[in-house]
């Protein structure tokens, strides 16, 4: 347990994106990356993959996935942005979808509305080629663990 | 166009026509590869509600250090069953689209068990269907996170016209 938690700082500390999320083995299993920018901070990429589809006949990439992809980039934003090596709990996801997911990449980023010393509260944009349609906004709390 | 009918007293349902229920949970469902990746179970089927489940698999995982399931999952196997809930509802086949999704995660799922999700259409207006759902292990009074959510109706014509093809 503690070997993990040295294994993120580092992981972290030399920013190795990709170690990062081999830790999690659901955000490996749909195929998530992150990158980060002075800019525009951390990035999150879902690239399109056919085991996502949710459904065949549009085809749309699976809500579960999207919100799913969402959910991670607002657990691995929080562990990036706070000094804790401790996952956040997640407590609630909301999301609304304003478009279908369709069969190509999709990006995601995050803000922390309120980062307290108990609670955090995250809200996270996803979109695909073009940055201004967002397919999905969604907000989450977590519960953050003290060490 | 489709047939709408909200009058839940005589309205029909489409899945007491028993090859629609078995085009929905053999056809349909069973074609939707993100449940295949998650390994999603079909369970039951009534009027209005479905049930549908996980079993435990170490690609699930969303926390290394305790071995629980993704929250995210649990969001995918929500969306899942509250589509079914909302087919298990509808007069005629047609499709439909996650408005929105909100999920309480009450507490984590235990290792190494399957996860149950079951879900209720309790309301199905000419446009909208409003959904409630419950995850849970071993007693769906003990659950592992709640859900609501609403679809809207209607939302394409490619399955009415697959449908009507037919």
């Amino acid at each position: 347990m503690e070997a993990s938690r040295d294994y993120f700082a580092a992981v972290r500390e030399e920013k190795n994106y990709q170690k990062a999320i081999e830790l999690v083995p659901y955000a490996k299993l749909l195929g998530i990356s992150f990158s980060e920018s002075e800019k525009e901070g951390l990035l999150f990429h879902l690239p399109f993959d056919q085991k996502n589809i949710g459904n065949t006949m549009l085809p749309a990439i699976h809500g579960g996935v999207i919100a799913g992809f969402m959910e991670n980039a607002a657990v691995i934003h929080l562990m990036w942005a706070m000094e804790s090596v401790s996952m956040p709990k997640i407590i609630d996801f909301n999301i609304d979808y304003t478009l279908s997911g369709r069969p190509e990449d999709t990006y995601a980023s995050c803000n922390i509305v309120k980062l307290g010393k108990r609670i955090a509260n995250v809200q996270i944009e996803a979109w695909q080629s073009n940055r201004d349609k967002v397919i999905a906004v969604a907000r989450s709390h977590f519960k953050l663990i003290i060490e | 166009m489709t047939e709408k009918i909200t009058d839940i007293g005589s309205r029909k349902y489409l899945i007491d026509d028993p090859q629609m229920m078995e085009m929905m949970v053999d056809g349909f469902f069973g074609n939707i590869p993100h449940a295949s990746t998650l390994g999603i179970e079909f369970v039951s089927i009534e009027r209005s509600k479905s049930c549908l489940k996980i079993p435990y698999k170490k690609e699930l995982v969303g926390n290394p250090e305790s071995g629980t399931i993704h929250g995210g999952v649990i969001l995918s196997i929500m969306d899942s069953v509250g589509g079914m809930a909302v087919f298990a509802a509808l007069p005629a086949i047609e499709a439909i689209a996650t408005l929105d999704l909100r999920v309480d995660y009450m507490k984590p799922a235990a290792i190494g068990k399957a996860v149950y999700a079951s879900a209720e259409c309790y309301k199905l207006t000419n446009t909208i269907a409003f959904v409630r759902g419950v995850a849970y292990q071993n007693d769906e009074n003990d659950p592992v996170a709640t859900c609501a959510a609403t679809f809207m109706r209607g939302s394409s014509h490619a399955v009415a016209i697959t449908a009507e093809s037919k």
